[in-house]
């Protein structure tokens, strides 16, 4: 299923992210964190570092909390195949400010490169049309990438879902902060919460 | 043999919502569960909360740490043969210090008919506890909202990740008559 003129993820999420706003952004575990870190340290970011197959979720519970938000997870295919599940979720609760944009290598990068099921078979926009999200689709050039920044700032249209294809190469890991207490404690401040 | 209705003198599950309620907690979180389907009702009834349907348990273990993100408090509702199914998430709540109220209805303790639900009801509190959550139990209806006040309590002032096990004792007692 690989594509020839297949987008850079790093330019990817540098163009979702251009102009974000209030935007609260979960970014998963693996290189989807590191590009959140390349685009810009935030203090609306939560990178994880773990818990996988938790990113939509995560989102889920952020956007039903705070519905006046943009709220974006942005993930590999790995780390939403494992949380496939919470796509039925995600459909069933149709949050109008979640939005889910799916950096689609077809490989877990992370641990080696090895081939993903998006590679052979398994097609995440159809899951996430059959979970009963609508507006789901594949998304192939940055001009699409664009018209969807702009479209995520909608609180009122979500939820909505992503893949975008993009270029299998390894690029330099750029770290985040790792100190989960420490970006949850700044997120939570950045949207007014005091520590207990 | 006719089986009755179960035998619930004190009612449980209201202590239980109305403690959610004391504890100003939005987001329910639950996988479908006999046990805790009282409790799903009233909280699916009170538009003050957000009961969410999981399709598995860890689901809501991530669910609730965005919901703590967000600045509003959440519960796990669950059995105990889901509690295993939280184990890697749980690393959320203990690296992120984020609380956690989770209330487990107990299976595989007492009385039990399916041998499947003993292993995961044996090491339910022993998961929790590796895996750096505070476990408290209540066995009797009369101390369920004292229990469930404590627990309320030390999750969200204490930001202590706390599960609340609820006997099968407690919610599985059935008279059979003839």
């Amino acid at each position: 299923m690989s594509k020839a003129n297949l987008l850079d993820r790093r330019q990817v999420v540098n163009t979702l992210l251009a102009d974000r706003k209030d935007a609260l952004v979960v970014a998963g575990l693996g290189a989807s964190t590191y590009d959140l870190a390349a685009a810009g340290d935030h203090a609306r970011n939560l990178y994880l570092w773990g818990a996988m197959g938790g990113a939509v979720m995560i989102g889920l519970g952020l956007a039903l909390a705070q519905p006046k938000l943009p709220v974006v997870v942005v993930t590999g295919d790995g780390e939403m195949l494992m949380g496939m599940g919470s796509l039925a979720t995600v459909g069933l609760q149709k949050p109008k400010n979640l939005t889910i944009l799916v950096l689609d290598n077809e490989a877990y990068g992370e641990t080696g490169g090895q081939v993903s099921h998006t590679s052979a078979s398994a097609d995440l926009v159809g899951v996430a049309r059959a979970c009963g999200i609508p507006d789901s689709k594949e998304i192939s050039t940055l001009g699409e990438i664009e018209a969807f920044a702009k479209l995520m700032q909608d609180v009122t249209s979500g939820p909505r879902f992503a893949n975008v294809k993009i270029d299998g190469a390894n690029l330099e890991r750029v770290l985040s902060n790792r100190d989960g207490m420490f970006i949850m404690t700044r997120l939570r401040g950045a949207l007014g919460h005091a520590p207990i | 043999m006719v089986e009755s209705a179960p035998v619930m003198s004190v009612s449980w599950p209201a202590h239980v919502f109305h403690e959610l309620q004391t504890a100003r907690v939005v987001q329910v979180a639950y996988v479908p569960d006999a046990g805790h389907g009282a409790l799903i009702d009233l909280c699916h009834a009170d538009t003050a909360m957000r009961a969410v349907s999981l399709t598995t348990e860890e689901e809501g273990v991530a669910m609730l740490a965005g919901a703590w993100l967000g600045g509003q408090r959440g519960a796990l509702l669950l059995q105990s043969s889901g509690v295993g199914n939280c184990i890697n998430m749980l690393a959320l709540n203990q690296e992120c210090r984020i609380p956690l109220l989770a209330l487990v209805t107990m299976r595989g303790e007492w009385g039990e008919f399916n041998p499947w639900q003993v292993p995961m009801g044996s090491s339910t509190q022993g998961v929790f506890e590796l895996s750096g959550i505070r476990v408290l139990r209540a066995t009797e209806p009369a101390e369920v909202k004292d229990v469930m006040e404590a627990a309320a309590s030390q999750a969200y002032n204490a930001c202590t990740p706390t599960a609340l096990l609820l006997s099968q004792r407690l919610i599985g007692t059935k008279v059979f008559v003839k």
